[in-house]
């Protein structure tokens, strides 16, 4: 599929003496958008109240969206790293729009299912095309540092939820004056407040994207930064300098162990996502009441939410120095202990329950942000963006396991979260100790992909050669 | 002088280049700003978790 000459990705060649630090805001004004999509939960009781739908029937736009994100990443990784970043950005700027777009008709004109077509189908097309548009860019750009460089844009997709979270309860107010988001009083807005919300976001996230896509580049083949010698990089154990392309990386038992870890490690973060405010309430409560205040509770959402941020950005910096495989065996390895002790010694002491739940999530936002280096060590950087784009199918699994999981075991208590104590949580803690082993073995498997997968030495570059040989 | 980062170029054009570093300082202020407005509201409701 062409694409016109303004977004083609010998347009965007950069020339000696272009400043790569003009990347990494590129990268984050794209995801800053789409990390939108973790703010659903702000306008989710306004869209019930106005649709007069039930929560699952407004939760499954978002469970739409997701699993779109994969499989379009799945499917367009491919045309993305033959096409470059400014394509992509680009069309996901597009799909996203268009997503916001379509969904504010469906509200304005009470269609539910013009906003599962708009924000969860065209929508989630350009959340998996946009998530993974800048990454083999920042990686080329970064080969000394590919953590640091996926981290920062990883961490903008965290960052998008902290964002649009206040700003949607602010432009609501703004768009319903009889809206009181929090305190006595709290109402939901009008369906015709969020139906504008989606119309202002759809207006900004085209600015904000289309800026990313403009100033993005690519370094010219055999670019390096000054003072990189990328022999040095070889020396490090599982990390390759020849190529694999995303066809044949499937076929690896490599890819399918990463699949299990990112699918492990996700799954684990969700388990305490999914129900983070009424769960630290229910592990506080002695009979009727929780010691843990509703206010209080959303504070805790809040500091998950920074240490899934700051996991982004740290952790993925620091795998850069330790390595990749060190740094998964922490999140998976830690993580399992911090479960335990979360499942066991969780309830003793409010600050117990906190600090073991954030590292948690900053393993949880870590993950996320290392798996494309990782993956840039063990296939190189041919078809990176590719080859992540069919592991995030991981994350569209994890979506739905994770909630299935602890939506079942709490269905098993007598009461809804909020009601519960710590003791109905517990079964679903040792499931995610469980799947967090089975992800640390995954991973303590991965070695150095065979030979016979690689590109020959001559390999052409991805905007070059359209389908890799498959052998 | 011309910067490739304000106008797309030809791979063939080899010419060096020099990206303005209030380019550079305009693309990071643009990003981090909403960043720094989503950190701060978020900090605030997070402080609650340890207000009493």
């Amino acid at each position: 599929m062409a694409v016109p000459a303004f977004l083609a990705r010998e347009r965007i060649v950069a020339r000696p003496g272009f400043n790569r630090w003009l990347i990494p805001p590129a990268a984050l004004a794209v995801h800053l958008c789409i990390g939108q999509a973790y703010a659903t939960s702000v306008y989710k009781t306004a869209l019930v109240a106005h649709f007069d739908a039930t929560l699952t029937s407004i939760g499954i736009i978002f469970s739409i969206a997701i699993v779109m994100l994969g499989l379009s990443a799945a499917l367009f990784g491919t045309w993305v790293d033959r096409n470059g970043p400014r394509a992509a950005m680009f069309t996901s700027a597009v799909f996203w729009v268009t997503g916001f777009l379509v969904g504010s008709l469906g509200i304005a004109s009470e269609q539910l299912w013009l906003v599962y077509l708009g924000y969860g189908v065209i929508g989630g097309i350009g959340l998996g095309i946009g998530y993974i548009s800048p990454v083999s860019t920042l990686i080329k750009w970064f080969p000394d540092r590919p953590g640091l460089a996926t981290g920062m844009a990883i961490m903008g997709f965290g960052g998008g939820a902290l964002i649009a979270t206040p700003l949607s309860r602010q432009l609501m107010a703004f768009y319903d004056p009889d809206y009181v988001a929090s305190g006595p009083g709290a109402n939901v807005a009008s369906g015709d407040a969020v139906a504008k919300l989606f119309l202002t976001f759809a207006i900004v996230y085209l600015v904000y994207m289309m800026f990313g896509a403009f100033i993005v580049r690519v370094p010219a083949d055999g670019w390096k930064p000054d003072g990189f010698d990328p022999s040095t990089v070889k020396q490090k154990a599982l990390v390759t300098t020849s190529s694999v392309s995303a066809a044949n990386a499937i076929k690896t038992p490599q890819f399918w162990l990463l699949w299990i870890v990112l699918f492990c490690n996700v799954t684990a973060g969700i388990g305490i996502l999914e129900q983070a405010a009424p769960m630290i309430q229910d592990f506080f409560r002695d009979g009727g009441s929780s010691a843990v205040a509703a206010t209080a509770a959303a504070g805790f959402v809040g500091v998950l939410s920074l240490f899934n941020m700051a996991g982004r950005f740290v952790w993925s910096s620091t795998s850069d120095y330790i390595g990749r495989k060190p740094i998964y065996m922490v999140y998976l390895g830690v993580g399992i202990v911090l479960y335990l002790i979360l499942a066991t010694l969780g309830s003793s002491a409010t600050w117990i329950f906190v600090i073991t739940a954030a590292v948690i999530i900053s393993f949880y936002g870590g993950g996320f942000a290392t798996i494309p280096a990782y993956l840039r060590d063990l296939f190189g950087t041919y078809q990176v963006g590719a080859i992540h784009g069919r592991l995030l199918t991981a994350w569209s699994a994890a979506g739905v396991a994770g909630p299935l999981i602890v939506n079942g075991v709490l269905d098993m208590a007598e009461g809804e979260p909020g009601e519960l104590v710590a003791g109905d949580y517990r079964p679903a803690l040792f499931i995610m100790v469980g799947l967090l082993a089975i992800g640390f073995v995954a991973n303590l498997l991965v070695k150095p992909v065979a030979d016979k997968w690689h590109e020959p030495a001559s390999a052409p570059t991805p905007e070059t050669k359209e389908a890799s040989a498959v052998r | 002088m011309s910067s490739s980062a304000s106008t797309g170029t030809p791979a063939g054009n080899r010419q060096p280049t020099h990206t303005p570093a209030a380019l550079i300082a305009f693309a990071w202020t643009f990003v981090g700003v909403p960043l720094a407005y989503g950190l701060y509201q978020t900090v605030k409701t997070a402080s609650s978790l340890f207000g009493g």
